[in-house]
C-alpha cells in the first residue's frame, strides 16, 4: 500500500507544463542589458512625458546601490542583469481600432490560453486586457466601463490620457525604493494594467489581465496600478503563462492598489508561469511586488492567489491598513512540484483602529519542492483593537519535498488579539483508503483530497477563476492525467 | 585578580584581554581544550558581537549593555564564604547544592566531589586536571564553534564553571541545584562554563538558579553543555532572578541520544535582558524533548528566548511551549524553530507561544518557525497575543468575583501551565507562591536571593490546593 | 418584590433585542420563560447579569428594591444574581476548587463575613458535589475544561448550591441533557428550594417543566412577553408548537 501510494503520488506529482508552446511573431527589440540609454530608449519608445523618465532615472540609480535580498529560504542561481532584454514588444504597425487589426497570431495565442479577446467575452462578464511581453496587447469591454467613469487601460496609454492619476498614485504604496526587484521594475517597466474605479461606482464586470511571456532572453516587468475611489468597489483577475524554454527568465512585476474610504478591491491571480521542466532547467523566476494601502476607513483589500507556476517564487501580497476598520485578507495556495521553490506570503500592517486581517495560506509540496509560508503580522501601538487570525497550513506529497512555516508576529498594544496556528501533514493513509473502499481511484482519490485542502482559498476566487484553478491544481499534481 | 575592562566592551577589547591574558587563560587546558580555545577565539574575531542587523537579534539590542563599564575576574576571587552565599533554600526541597560565584565554583570542601555511586559534581577547572578523560570526548562538541559569537567568545575565555557527571545506570538520589550567584561591588562580565554528562539510562534533576544579591549591573555570557546519553532523563529548570540591571545570556546545548528524555523549563522571573539561546539536537531515535517556559516582564525588562530544536532522527517527540505575560514598558521575543530532517520520519513536533500584553507600551515578537523535509510528520505550530479572555472575566464576575481578583486567577491559570510542569513538588509550590506575589507585583529584586526573601509564606486570597491542605 | 423588570428594551451593536420587557418576580416562586430561538431569551439573562455588550436603552430593573442597573457584574452576582449558563465558558488552568472558593468568599467580604475555613469549605464541596452527583475528581480539574455538555450543566447547578443565590437565572440548562442528567439538574433544584429565593427557568421545551413545576409561565417572542399563564400554558404550547404564538403575534 505504501509502496503503492508512492508511486502514484510520483507519477501524480511528475506533471508536465500545458502552455508552453511559442508563438512565432514579430518583436521589437531593445539590446540585451541595463544601462541609463535602455531606459531613455524605453521611455522614448513610449513616448512618455517627462516626470516618467525622471521616476525610471531615479528608480535605476537607486538599484545600483543595492543587492539581491538573501533573507527567503530559496536557491536563487546568480542572475545576470545585463544579460537580459528589457524590451521587447509584438510590433505593432499602428494604434488599433478594432479587433480586426490584432495580429491573429497573437489572438490565436489567447485563445490558446482559452482567453478570447473577441466581443463574445462580453457575455461572460469579463473584461480583459492581454499583456504579452510586458506590452498590453488589447483590451476589451473599455466602452460599457468608460460609460461609469471606469478607467480600464493598458499602464501606457494611462500615463498618455491620465498623467495626472498615474503620477498621484504610482509609487505611493510601492516606492521605487522599496526593494531590489521592485526598484528594478520601476527603472524598466513596460506596460501594464490600470484601473481606476470613480467615488460611488460597483464595477459590474470582472475585470482581468492576462500576463504572457513570449520573446527570449526577455525579463517580464509589468506594473499594475488600481485605485478605487471612495465607496467603489472593483474585482480584478490576473492571470500568467509563459513558453517552455531552457534558460530562466526573470520577471519582476509590481502591484499597487488604493483603497479610499469604504472602498472594496479584490484581487485573484492564478499564476501558472513556467516552471522548469522535472529536472529543474528553465523556467521563471517570478519576484513580485504586490501591495495594498486601505487608505480610508472601512476600506478593504482581499488577495487571493493560486500560484502553481515559476521555478523561483518570490512574492508576499501585502495591506497596510491605515484607515480605521479597515480590512485586509490573503488566501493562498501554493503549489511546488518538480524542483520548483516558492517563498510567499504576505504581510499585514495594522496602523489604523479596529483594524482586522485573515490569513490563510495553503502549501502542498511534492517531488522536490521547497514551500515557505513568510508572514508579517505588525499591530502598531495606535492599532487598537486590531485582530488578525492565521492558519497556515502546509501539505507534504512525497519524501523528498519540504515545508517550512516562517511567521513574524509583533504586537504592540494591549488591545488587539493575535492568533496564528499552522499544521503540517501529509495526506494520510486512512483517507485514502476511505476514497478507495468508496470505489475512487486513489489518483482522483489525491485529487480530491488536495482539492478539499485547497477549498478554503479556491472558494475565495470569482466563479470564472475558480474552474480554471481547480484544473490547475489538479494538472500541476497530475502526470497521469490530460 | 581582576582584570579591569573599564571602558565599553568592544570586539577589539576583548581581543587585546585574551592576548594579555593568554598565559593565565591557557594554563589549566588539556591539549585538545586549548586548540578548541583558539579555535573559538579565531571564529570571534571573524564573528565579533551581535547586532540588531542580524536576523537572529534583530529585537535584542545589546549595545546599551556592552555599553558600560564591567570588571572582568579572570581569577576566583578570594575570600567567600560558600554557606554564606547559599543559604538560598526552598523550604523542604532537599537538594545537593553546588554554587558559583560570579561564574567561578565555590567549595567549603573540595573542588570536586566523587560520590559512592560513580557521581562526579564540582569546579570544571578541576574536572579538566582529574578526569579529561571523561569530558574531552564531549567538551565543546555540543556548543560548537563559529556559529555564534558570544559562545565562541564564552569557548576562548572560560576556564571554570560546573561539571556533573552521571554515570550510566546511575539515578541521582536527589535534585541538584546549580546556583550562580553574582556578587561583586562593581560591575562585572563574566563567562562561565558547565558540561553536564549523563550515561545510559542515567537519572537526574537538575535547578539551575541565577541570581544576582545587588544592584549592580552584570554581563553573564554562559554556555552550559549537556549530553544525554541513550535512554537517559534529565529534568531540567533554569530559574532566572537577577536584577534589572543584569544581562544574562545563557546558551544551553543540548544532545539527545537515543530514546533519551528531557524536559526543561526556563523560568524567568526577573532580570534586565535575558537572552536564552537553547539548542536541541535529538540525534538518537525515540527521542524526547519538552522545552517549556515562563517569563512574567516589567519595567524596561526583555526577554528573548531562542529554541532551536533540530530532528535528526525518526520517531521522535519535541513539544515547545512559552508563555509569558509582559508588563509597562517590557518587551518579549520568542524565536522558535522547529528543523525535521528529511529522514526524520514520525517526527512529532509541536511549538507554540502565548503572551498576553498588560500595558500598551509592552510588546511581543513571535516567530514560531517549521523548516520540514520529511513528509510522514506531524508538526505544529500556534501563537497568540492578547489580553485575558473577556468572556471568563465576565464568568468569574458573575459569580461575584471582583475584577481584580479576576485578573489575578486568569493570569495565574495561564502562567500555571508552564509551572504546572514542574516535576518536583516543594520546588513547583515555591514557584507558584513566586508567581503569585510576581503577579500582584510583591515580588521586587531583593537584597538577598528572592528564592527566600519572602517569608513567611502568607497564602494568596484566591490560593487554595487540596494537596496542601 | 424581589425582581421587576419594567418596559425593558435593551440592544447589542445597535439591534434591538429586547423590545419592552415587564416580569415580577417574588421570592419563593418559580417562573419559567418559554419561546422559539433568537427571541432574546438568553439576553434577558445577560442584561439581568450585568454583561457590558447589551445596552439598555429604556425601562427598569430593580432588585431587592435597588436599581440593578447600576450594580457592577460582580455586586449583582453578590447580592444574590446566579446565571446558569447555556454555554459556560471554558477556563482553563483555573481549578474549580480556587475559583469557587475565591467567590464564596468574596461574597462573603461584601457582606462583612469572614472567609470560609478551609475544611468546611471542603466539606461544602463534597456535600454539593454529592447534589448534583458530580464524581469527586471533578472539581480539582479546570473550570469547564474538556467537559461534556452534561458535565458543564452538572457544573452550573453544582456552583449555584455552593453559592446560594438569591435569584438564579437558568438559561436552557436542559438543552443537550439526556434523561438521567435532566433529573440530577432538576433535583438540584429543587433542593434549593426555599421560601426565600426565586427561579427563573428559560427553556425551549416543556420537558424540564416536568421535573421542575413553575408557578407561571411567560412566553417571549420578539423581545417581548406575549403570554403569561400557569404551567398549562406549557402543556399548550408543547402540544401546538411555537407557530401558534408567531401566528397570533405577527
Amino acid at each position: 500500500m505504501e509502496s503503492d501510494s508512492n508511486k502514484i503520488i510520483d507519477s501524480f506529482t511528475s506533471g508536465e507544463y500545458k502552455f508552453g508552446f511559442i508563438t512565432d511573431i514579430e518583436t521589437d527589440m531593445a539590446p540585451k542589458g541595463l544601462n541609463e540609454d535602455i531606459i531613455r530608449f524605453i521611455s522614448a519608445k513610449k513616448n512618455e512625458p517627462e516626470f516618467m523618465l525622471e521616476f525610471r532615472l531615479k528608480a535605476y540609480r537607486h538599484w545600483l546601490t543595492m543587492k539581491m535580498p538573501e533573507w527567503a529560504n530559496l536557491k536563487i542561481p546568480p542572475i545576470d542583469f545585463q544579460d537580459i532584454i528589457y524590451y521587447a514588444a509584438p510590433k505593432k504597425k499602428k494604434v488599433l481600432a478594432s479587433l480586426d487589426e490584432v495580429d491573429p497570431e497573437l489572438l490565436d495565442t489567447f485563445s490558446k490560453l482559452g482567453i478570447s479577446l473577441d466581443e463574445q467575452k462580453k457575455l461572460s462578464g469579463v473584461a480583459v486586457d492581454a499583456v504579452m511581453d510586458s506590452i498590453s496587447v488589447k483590451t476589451t469591454f473599455t466602452d460599457t466601463l468608460s460609460k461609469l467613469g471606469i478607467i480600464f487601460c493598458s499602464f501606457s496609454e494611462a500615463v498618455q490620457k491620465h498623467p495626472d492619476l498615474v503620477k498621484q498614485y504610482m509609487g505611493s504604496v510601492v516606492p521605487y525604493t522599496d526593494n531590489f526587484f521592485a526598484t528594478l521594475n520601476s527603472a524598466v517597466f513596460t506596460d501594464g494594467s490600470f484601473c481606476f474605479i470613480p467615488k460611488g461606482v460597483r464595477c459590474p464586470v470582472e475585470l482581468s489581465t492576462y500576463f504572457r511571456i513570449n520573446a527570449a532572453n526577455t525579463g517580464q516587468f509589468e506594473r499594475t496600478l488600481i485605485v478605487a475611489e471612495e465607496g467603489a468597489y472593483v474585482s480584478y483577475m490576473e492571470g500568467c503563462t509563459a513558453p517552455q524554454r531552457d534558460e530562466n527568465q526573470l520577471h519582476a512585476a509590481i502591484v499597487e492598489i488604493v483603497a479610499l474610504k469604504d472602498a472594496s478591491v479584490k484581487y485573484s491571480t492564478v499564476q501558472n508561469w513556467y516552471p522548469g521542466n522535472k529536472n529543474g532547467v528553465g523556467g521563471i523566476f517570478n519576484f513580485v511586488t504586490k501591495r495594498g494601502i486601505c487608505k480610508g476607513s472601512n476600506s478593504k483589500i482581499s488577495w487571493t492567489q493560486v500560484e502553481t507556476g515559476s521555478a523561483i517564487t518570490w512574492k508576499y501580497p501585502s495591506c497596510i491598513l491605515l484607515g480605521d476598520n479597515s480590512v485586509g485578507e490573503f488566501y493562498s495556495v501554493a503549489v511546488t512540484n518538480n524542483m520548483q521553490q516558492a517563498d510567499t506570503g504576505t504581510k499585514m500592517q495594522h496602523l489604523g483602529k479596529n483594524t482586522k486581517s485573515t490569513i490563510i495560506s495553503k502549501g502542498i509540496s511534492a517531488g522536490h519542492g521547497n514551500n515557505s509560508y513568510r508572514g508579517l503580522v505588525r499591530i502598531a501601538k495606535n492599532a487598537v483593537n486590531a485582530r488578525n487570525y492565521s492558519q497556515c497550513d502546509s501539505l507534504l506529497l512525497g519524501d523528498k519535498c519540504g515545508a517550512h512555516t516562517f511567521p513574524y508576529i509583533q504586537v504592540e498594544n494591549t488591545s488587539s488579539i493575535v492568533e496564528h496556528e499552522a499544521t503540517t501533514s501529509k495526506i494520510s493513509e486512512d483517507q485514502l483508503f476511505y476514497c478507495q473502499q468508496r470505489g475512487i481511484s486513489m489518483e482522483s482519490a489525491i485529487g480530491l483530497i488536495v482539492n478539499g485542502y485547497a477549498k478554503e482559498v479556491l472558494k475565495q476566487l470569482p466563479m470564472e477563476f475558480a474552474v480554471e484553478a481547480q484544473k490547475l491544481l489538479s494538472i500541476s499534481l497530475e502526470g497521469s492525467v490530460g | 585578580m581582576t582584570t579591569d575592562l573599564k571602558e565599553i566592551i568592544t570586539k577589539e577589547r576583548m581581543i587585546a584581554l585574551f592576548e594579555k591574558n593568554r598565559k593565565e587563560i591557557f594554563k589549566n587546558d588539556p591539549e585538545q581544550v586549548s586548540e578548541l580555545r583558539q579555535q573559538a577565539f579565531d571564529s570571534f574575531i571573524r564573528l565579533g558581537f551581535p547586532t540588531t542587523r542580524m536576523e537572529e537579534w534583530k529585537n535584542t539590542d545589546l549595545k546599551e549593555w556592552l555599553g558600560k563599564e564591567y570588571d572582568y575576574p579572570l581569577k576566583p576571587q578570594q575570600g567567600m564564604d560558600a554557606h554564606q552565599i547559599f543559604r538560598c533554600n526552598i523550604p523542604h526541597l532537599d537538594t545537593a547544592i553546588i554554587g558559583q560565584v560570579n561564574g567561578w565554583y565555590v567549595s567549603k570542601d573540595v573542588p570536586l566531589i566523587r560520590l559512592g555511586n560513580g557521581m562526579i559534581l564540582g569546579s570544571l577547572a578541576q574536572a579538566f586536571r582529574e578526569y579529561p578523560e571523561i569530558i574531552l570526548p564531549h567538551y565543546g562538541k555540543y556548543a560548537g564553534t563559529g556559529k555564534s559569537g558570544l559562545t565562541d567568545l564564552n569557548t576562548a575565555f572560560a576556564c571554570d564553571g560546573i561539571f556533573i557527571y552521571v554515570p550510566d545506570h546511575v539515578q541521582s538520589p536527589k535534585p541538584i541545584q546549580l546556583i550562580n550567584v553574582i556578587q561583586h561591588d562593581e560591575n562585572i562580565f563574566l563567562q562561565s562554563r558547565n558540561l553536564i554528562l549523563l550515561g545510559k539510562d542515567a537519572r537526574l534533576s537538575l535547578v539551575h538558579c541565577d541570581d544576582s544579591y545587588n544592584h549592580q549591573a552584570s554581563f553573564s555570557n554562559i554556555v552550559t553543555e549537556v549530553h544525554l546519553d541513550e535512554g537517559a532523563v534529565l529534568d531540567h529548570y533554569k530559574l532566572q532572578n537577577l536584577n534589572n540591571n543584569s544581562v544574562l545570556i545563557s546558551n544551553t546545548a543540548f544532545h539527545l541520544e537515543k530514546e533519551a528524555e528531557l524536559v526543561s523549563n526556563f523560568l524567568t522571573l526577573n532580570g534586565g535582558m535575558v537572552r536564552n539561546n537553547t539548542d536541541v539536537l535529538l540525534n538518537g531515535s525515540h527521542g524526547n524533548a519538552s522545552i517549556y517556559g515562563l517569563y512574567l516582564m516589567d519595567r524596561k525588562q526583555h526577554i528573548d528566548n531562542h529554541v532551536y530544536v533540530d530532528h535528526a532522527a525518526t520517531d521522535c517527540t519535541s513539544v515547545e511551549m512559552f508563555k509569558g505575560i509582559l508588563d509597562e514598558n517590557s518587551s518579549g521575543v520568542f524565536n522558535g524553530h522547529v528543523y525535521v530532517r528529511k529522514d526524520a520520519q514520525k517526527t512529532n513536533a509541536t511549538q507554540s507561544n502565548r503572551n498576553i500584553l498588560l500595558t500598551d507600551t509592552a510588546r511581543v515578537y513571535s516567530r514560531p518557525f517549521l523548516e520540514i523535509y520529511a513528509d510522514d510528520v506531524k508538526c505544529g505550530h500556534g501563537s497568540t497575543t492578547g489580553q485575558l479572555d473577556n468572556e471568563a472575566m465576565f464568568y468569574l464576575m458573575q459569580r461575584g468575583i471582583g475584577p481584580e481578583s479576576a485578573r489575578m486567577l486568569l493570569m495565574f491559570a495561564f502562567a500555571n501551565e508552564i509551572v504546572g510542569k514542574i516535576s518536583i513538588p516543594e520546588l513547583r509550590f515555591r514557584i507558584e507562591d513566586m508567581v503569585k506575589k510576581r503577579l500582584q507585583g510583591e515580588l521586587q529584586i531583593c537584597e538577598q536571593c528572592v528564592l527566600h526573601c519572602s517569608t513567611p509564606e502568607h497564602p494568596m486570597e484566591f490560593d487554595i490546593d487540596l494537596s496542601k491542605i | 418584590m424581589l425582581l421587576s423588570i419594567k418596559n425593558l428594551h435593551a440592544s447589542i451593536n445597535g439591534k434591538e433585542i429586547l423590545k419592552g420587557i415587564n416580569l415580577e418576580v417574588n421570592a419563593g416562586e418559580v417562573h419559567a420563560i418559554m419561546g422559539p430561538n433568537g427571541t432574546g431569551k438568553s439576553t434577558l439573562a445577560s442584561v439581568i447579569a450585568g454583561r457590558e455588550v447589551f445596552e439598555v436603552t429604556e425601562g427598569e430593573i430593580t432588585y431587592k428594591d435597588k436599581n440593578l442597573l447600576k450594580l457592577s457584574i460582580e455586586d449583582r452576582a453578590r447580592e444574590g444574581i446566579f446565571i446558569g449558563f447555556q454555554y459556560p465558558v471554558e477556563i482553563p488552568g483555573v481549578s474549580i476548587t480556587n475559583f469557587m472558593r475565591t467567590a464564596v468568599n468574596e461574597i462573603r467580604k461584601y457582606k462583612g463575613l469572614d472567609p470560609v475555613p478551609a475544611v468546611e469549605f471542603l466539606k461544602m464541596m463534597e456535600e454539593n458535589k454529592r447534589l448534583v452527583e458530580i464524581q469527586s475528581n471533578l472539581t480539582n480539574r479546570s473550570v469547564n475544561e474538556g467537559f461534556s455538555g452534561g458535565e458543564k450543566k452538572k457544573n452550573e447547578i453544582f456552583q449555584m448550591a455552593m453559592l446560594e443565590p438569591v435569584l438564579a437565572i437558568l438559561d436552557e440548562t436542559d438543552s443537550g441533557l439526556d434523561i438521567d442528567a435532566l433529573r440530577i439538574v432538576a433535583n438540584g433544584v429543587n433542593k434549593l428550594r426555599t421560601k426565600e429565593n426565586a427561579f427563573v427557568v428559560i427553556t425551549h421545551y416543556q420537558r424540564l417543566l416536568d421535573y421542575i413545576i413553575p408557578d407561571f409561565v411567560h412566553v417571549l417572542f420578539e423581545g417581548r412577553i406575549v403570554k403569561s399563564g400557569s404551567k398549562e400554558l406549557a402543556f399548550e404550547l408543547e402540544e401546538k408548537g411555537y407557530d401558534w404564538i408567531k401566528k397570533e403575534f405577527e
